[in-house]
C-alpha cells in the first residue's frame, strides 16, 4: 500500500502529473473573481471566504480524471486488481495519494489567495481548518466520481457532472464554517457536520468506489 | 403467482401491454377531471387571488419528482440484489420522467412565486433541494448514455442513485441548515388535522391521481421500450457473431 | 366559460401552458421512440428467423 502511495504521489509530481496545475487554476480563479464582480474591498472581503471554498473545489475537480485514468490507459490498474491488496484499500491510497497531492497544497495556498481578496484577520484559521477537515471528502467523493467514469472515452464533463451535485453538502458547510469565522460567529455546528459528512465520506464511499472500480474492470 | 414473475421481460411486456390502455385513459381522465375541476370550478385564495389554482400542477409533480427517485432507488436496489434486469430498465425508464416532473414543479413554483414573494427565484431550502434534485437527475441520465454496454450500465448507475441517494438527502439538511425559507410548510401531510381547504383538496386529490398514474404508464411503456431497445442490441450482436 | 383570473391570469394560464406542453412532449417522444424501436426489434427478429430458418434448410 505505502509503495503505492509513493509511486502515486511520484508520477503526480513529476513533470506532466499536473501537480501545479491544480495551484495556478486556483490562483486563475481567484484572480478572476475581482475582476467579475469589481475591486470593492469591502464586498471581496465579505465574499472572500465562499469565492475560496468554490476555488478550491473546482482545482481540485480539475485533477480527479488523473486519479485512475493513466493507470487504466497502461493497464496496470489491471495488473492492481489481482494484486493481492483489495479493492477498497486501492481506492483508499488513489483518494490519499489525491488529497495529498492536489488537496492539500490547495488549503497551504489558501491563505495566501486569502489576502488578495481581503479577507478578514479572524478568518485565516477557520479557513484553513475547514478545508483541511473538507478537502479529504472532496478527494474521497471524486475518487468515487474517477472510478464511476474510468472507462469513458470523454469521461471529463460527465465527471464534473456527476460530482459537482454530490460535493454541495461538503461545500455548503464548508463554506459556512469559513464564512462565520470570518465573521466573527460560532461555527462548532457547521464544523462539526463538515467533519462528520468528511469522516462518514471517508469510511463509507471507498466501498462504492472498489465495487464501481471491479464492475469497470470485468 | 409472486411479484417476481414480472422480472420476466416478456411477462412484463404482456401484462403491461394489457394494463397500458386503461392505464393511460385513467390518467388521462384523472388529469383532465383534476385540472379542469380546479382550473375552472374552484375558487380563488382570498389572499392568493387566482394563483392558487397553480397547486393543482405545482404540488402533484413535486411529489412525483421525489416519488420517481425513490422508485429509481427502489429499482436499483432490485437490481443490485436481485439481478432482474427488468428492474434496471425501469429505472432507467423513470429518470426521464422524474426529471421532468421536476422541471414542472421548479417552473410552475418560479412562475407562483413572481406575484406571490415578488421574485422568481430564491435560494430557499426546499426549492434548493429541488434544484439539486435536478441536478442528480440529470448525472443519472448522463452516466446512462454515456455507457455502452447495458450491464455495466446498470450496475454503474445503480450504485450511483444509492450514493446519490445519500447524499441528496444530506444536502437536504444542508441546504435547510444554510438558510431559512420563504417557501411554506408541507401543503399535504397525514398527521395534520387540517391540511388545505376542502374546496382545493379534492381537485387536488383527483389530479395528485392523474399524475401517480400518468408516471405508471409513462414508466410502463418506456420500460417495454428499454427491454425491446436491449433484445434489439443483443440479436444484432449475435448476429454479428454468426 | 373562461373564470376571472383577475391579475394573475397570465401567472395561472403560462404555468398551465408550460407544464402541459412539458407533458405533452415528454409523452410523444416517449412513444414516438417506442413505436421506432418496436419496429426495429421486428423487423430484426424477422431478419434473424429467416436467417436461421435458411440455415436450418441448408442443413438439412
Amino acid at each position: 500500500m505505502i509503495a503505492l502511495l509513493t509511486r502515486d504521489m511520484r508520477l503526480a509530481v513529476r513533470a506532466g502529473g499536473g501537480f501545479g496545475l491544480g495551484l495556478a487554476f486556483f490562483l486563475i480563479v481567484v484572480v478572476m473573481v475581482p475582476f467579475g464582480v469589481g475591486p470593492e474591498t469591502a464586498l471581496l472581503s465579505r465574499i472572500a471566504p465562499g469565492v475560496l471554498w468554490i476555488g478550491a473545489l473546482l482545482a481540485c475537480l480539475l485533477s480527479l480524471d488523473r486519479i485512475f485514468a493513466l493507470d487504466w490507459e497502461d493497464g496496470s490498474l489491471d495488473l492492481l486488481a489481482t494484486a493481492p491488496l483489495p479493492m477498497e484499500a486501492i481506492a483508499v491510497v488513489k483518494a490519499l495519494a489525491h488529497w495529498l497531492t492536489s488537496a492539500l497544497p490547495l488549503v497551504l495556498a489558501a491563505p495566501a489567495l486569502g489576502v488578495l481578496l481581503n479577507l478578514p484577520p479572524a478568518g485565516y484559521l477557520w479557513l484553513i481548518l475547514s478545508l483541511a477537515v473538507g478537502t479529504p471528502a472532496l478527494s474521497v467523493i471524486g475518487t468515487f466520481g474517477a472510478a464511476l467514469t474510468v472507462g469513458l472515452k470523454r469521461g471529463g464533463l460527465l465527471l464534473s457532472l456527476l460530482v459537482l451535485p454530490l460535493y454541495v453538502p461538503t461545500l455548503i458547510f464548508g463554506a459556512e464554517v469559513a464564512r462565520r469565522g470570518a465573521e466573527g460567529l460560532a461555527v462548532a455546528t457547521p464544523l462539526a457536520m463538515l467533519a462528520g459528512i468528511s469522516a462518514g465520506a471517508v469510511a463509507l464511499l471507498p466501498f462504492a468506489s472498489a465495487a464501481v472500480l471491479r464492475i469497470n474492470l470485468r | 403467482m409472486s411479484f417476481w414473475e414480472y422480472a420476466n421481460p416478456v411477462k412484463f411486456i404482456r401484462t403491461t401491454d394489457r394494463l397500458l390502455p386503461w392505464l393511460s385513459v385513467t390518467a388521462v381522465l384523472c388529469l383532465a377531471v383534476g385540472l379542469i375541476w380546479g382550473f375552472f370550478f374552484t375558487p380563488d385564495d382570498f389572499r392568493q387571488g387566482s394563483t392558487v389554482k397553480i397547486i393543482y400542477l405545482h404540488v402533484p409533480s413535486a411529489l412525483m419528482a421525489i416519488n420517481a427517485w425513490l422508485m429509481m432507488l427502489v429499482a436499483s436496489i432490485i437490481w443490485i440484489v436481485r439481478r432482474h434486469h427488468v428492474s434496471a430498465l425501469a429505472a432507467r425508464a423513470a429518470a426521464p420522467v422524474g426529471a421532468m416532473m421536476t422541471v414542472i414543479a421548479l417552473a410552475t413554483g418560479a412562475i407562483w412565486g413572481q406575484p406571490m414573494w415578488g421574485t422568481w427565484w430564491v435560494w430557499d431550502p426546499r426549492l434548493t433541494s429541488f434544484l439539486i434534485l435536478f441536478l442528480f437527475y440529470l448525472g443519472y441520465i448522463a452516466l446512462w448514455s454515456a455507457i455502452e454496454d447495458d450491464d455495466t450500465a446498470a450496475d454503474l448507475t445503480s450504485i450511483l442513485c444509492l450514493v446519490g441517494s445519500v447524499f441528496a438527502l444530506l444536502s437536504r439538511y444542508a441546504v435547510l441548515f444554510w438558510n431559512q425559507g420563504l417557501h411554506q410548510g408541507a401543503s399535504l401531510s397525514l398527521d395534520k388535522e387540517e391540511n388545505v381547504h376542502d374546496v382545493f383538496y379534492f381537485p387536488l386529490l383527483v389530479s395528485i391521481a392523474g399524475f401517480v398514474l400518468l408516471f405508471i404508464a409513462l414508466v410502463f411503456l418506456r420500460t417495454q421500450t428499454e427491454i425491446r431497445a436491449r433484445r434489439a442490441r443483443a440479436l444484432q450482436a449475435r448476429e454479428r457473431l454468426a | 366559460m373562461m373564470p376571472d383570473l383577475g391579475s394573475y391570469a397570465q401567472y395561472v394560464l403560462s404555468s398551465y401552458a408550460v407544464s402541459l406542453v412539458l407533458i405533452v412532449v415528454l409523452v410523444a417522444m416517449s412513444m414516438h421512440r417506442a413505436r421506432k424501436v418496436k419496429a426495429e426489434l421486428e423487423a430484426i427478429e424477422a431478419r434473424v428467423k429467416r436467417q436461421s430458418g435458411e440455415r436450418a434448410t441448408r442443413n438439412g
